[in-house]
């Protein structure tokens, strides 16, 4: 009977322990990669000047974000894309409302390896390449070689942004290698001489060349002037209009503390 | 009612619903995945789906046609089955057959330390230390090719298909040996003729498990077969296998859209894949149990 009553010792302790966090406020943020490292440093400070706030965050991609926000299983979802209409129908069915918040810009570099000449494409001399047209970096004015394209997964919300601004919805040819994040990209350029693949502001890195667009850099300053051409918008969204602390987090990040803290980690804040 | 035979019955209980649990899980997953899987079957078209050569899942209309991601499967499953068939059945009879008892108390927990190592970490070898090596090797345009993974996942499956072969070799009753040599056979002559024979059945289902480990890998083929979805033609071509386009789409996709259920058939078929692979080995081994007179 004493293992019994140590069981049962544990088990009051553990339900205890539960309760005393139910007391503090808790938000659970989840969804797109790429915005992932925003929420983390903001909800990181945030906590630390609030105590009582639980601010839990989650990866798992734009969709996964809005699909838990339709069921109710997160506060905030975080989306590198705008919501689409099939989510928002089913948002309707579920009673929910997604309200979307602007957090912070992204230019989307066109990157190469540092060892490649090239330093300035159009935006069609982009979309012949992504689209097979354009095989050889001769024909761009560089070294001979087969390019070897690199794109971020069909279904990633950096694709379908590289998809409206460059692509005009034409495909991407299907021989191009479809990596599931900005890390891998970054990693086969910058071990490949021939290739050419694009990269969020946040993910570059020594061994990648961003390459001028139209003639533009990609940088803070032009992407916020919206000179370069190859930016989006970067969401969160909750459901109906943010009240209490969840109000008080968002708040924040469009704060001028919060949006500093989003340049912190290669983002470009809102003015 | 004593408090001993209640107890008995509690305990007995448990074990027997914790025993039943994974039946449970197995049947709710398959409902999931036909569920969520089927509907795609409807719009798109059972054969239009499976041998389709476009996988353009998010474009406005969409390509569903899984082919491509079929073939680098099998691609990089078959290529893995020539690493690793050498590779574990001639550790298999090594250790059976030719090493010393401390070579093999030695040999035996290296080699199934292999299996321990996260696929996460394979890859990250796969990437860092074989792609460059290929890239230059081949003078490949990329290093990230169905050769890299088959590789890296022929050494993965390596100690499945390695434990798996020696325990069919130590099954072979040593009377089987003995009456070979007895008969004037030498060594190599009873290894080929009696005891690989006799073991066949044992070692081909070590191999089709090997085959289900490596057709089902994930994070390597994510990381180091290059992700192009196109027909595969030679093994220095990236590829994208089933599982890669899964893990690196399913993040992403709108729940309960057309690209969804496409992920979960894929899922699904997968699934079929590796079901198949294990009852043919199941039977197989069930087979090879009776032959040599052993409890079925």
């Amino acid at each position: 009977m004493k293992k019994l009553a140590m069981i049962m010792a544990i088990g009051i302790a553990a339900i205890s322990l539960a309760a005393g966090t139910c007391f503090a406020e808790k938000i659970v943020v989840a969804g797109s990669t790429t915005v992932l490292p925003i929420a983390q440093k903001t909800a990181e400070v945030f906590m630390d000047e609030n105590s009582g706030v639980d601010i839990s965050v989650r990866g798992g991609g734009s969709s996964v974000g809005i699909t838990a926000l339709i069921d109710g299983n997160c506060d905030i979802a975080d989306s590198s894309r705008p919501i689409k209409d099939v989510e928002i129908q089913k948002s309707a069915s579920n009673g929910r409302d997604p309200v979307a918040h602007i957090v912070a810009l992204d230019g989307i570099a066109v990157v190469v390896n540092k060892s490649n000449p090239v330093s300035r494409l159009s935006k069609k001399q982009v979309r012949d390449i992504y689209m097979g047209k354009i095989s050889d970096w001769a024909q761009v004015g560089g070294k001979p070689g087969k390019i070897v394209v690199v794109s971020r997964d069909t279904a990633s919300g950096t694709f379908e942004a590289f998809g409206e601004l460059i692509m005009n919805k034409e495909k991407v040819l299907p021989s191009a290698l479809m990596q599931a994040s900005n890390q891998a990209v970054g990693q086969i350029i910058g071990q490949t001489p021939s290739g050419i693949g694009y990269v969020g502001l946040g993910f570059m890195s020594g061994e990648l060349k961003a390459v001028e667009i139209d003639g533009v850099m990609p940088s803070k300053e032009t992407v916020l002037s919206g000179k370069y051409p190859v930016s989006r918008p970067l969401f969160m969204y909750t459901n109906g209009k943010p009240q209490g602390v969840l109000k008080e987090y968002l708040d924040f990040i469009k704060s001028k503390k919060g949006q500093e803290l989003v340049e912190t980690q290669g983002y470009v804040g809102l003015k | 009612m004593n408090y001993k035979r209640i107890k008995e019955k509690i305990y007995k209980w448990i074990f027997t619903v914790l025993a039943f649990s994974s039946l449970f899980f197995l049947v709710g997953i398959m409902i999931v995945l036909f569920k969520e899987g089927t509907p795609i079957f409807k719009d798109v078209g059972f054969f239009k789906f499976l041998f389709g050569s476009k996988w353009y899942p998010t474009y406005e209309p969409p390509d569903f046609g899984i082919l491509p991601l079929i073939l680098g499967s099998i691609w990089v499953t078959a290529g893995a089955i020539i690493v690793c068939v050498p590779l574990g059945v001639g550790s298999a009879l090594y250790l059976n057959e030719l090493a010393g008892f401390r070579q093999r108390q030695f040999l035996k927990p290296i080699i199934e330390l292999l299996a321990s190592i996260p696929s996460v970490v394979y890859g990250f070898f796969g990437m860092v230390i074989v792609t460059p090596f290929l890239q230059k090797t081949f003078n490949l345009p990329t290093g990230l090719t169905a050769l890299n993974a088959s590789l890296i996942l022929g050494l993965m499956a390596t100690p499945t298909v390695c434990s798996i072969a020696e325990d069919a070799l130590s099954y072979v009753p040593r009377s089987f040996r003995e009456a070979s040599f007895a008969v004037g056979a030498n060594r190599w002559q009873t290894l080929t003729r009696v005891v690989i024979p006799a073991a066949g059945s044992g070692i081909s289902t070590a191999i089709i498990l090997g085959m289900s480990r490596a057709i089902g890998e994930t994070m390597t083929v994510l990381m180091v077969a290059g992700g192009a979805g196109v027909i595969p033609k030679t093994f220095l071509d990236p590829v994208r296998p089933m599982t890669s386009a899964i893990a690196a789409e399913m993040g992403e996709a709108p729940m309960g859209g057309d690209h969804y259920h496409a992920l979960f058939a894929i899922a699904l078929i997968l699934f079929l894949i590796t079901f198949v692979f294990n009852i043919i080995a199941e039977i197989i081994s069930r087979r090879f149990r009776i032959k040599l007179g052993l409890s079925g």
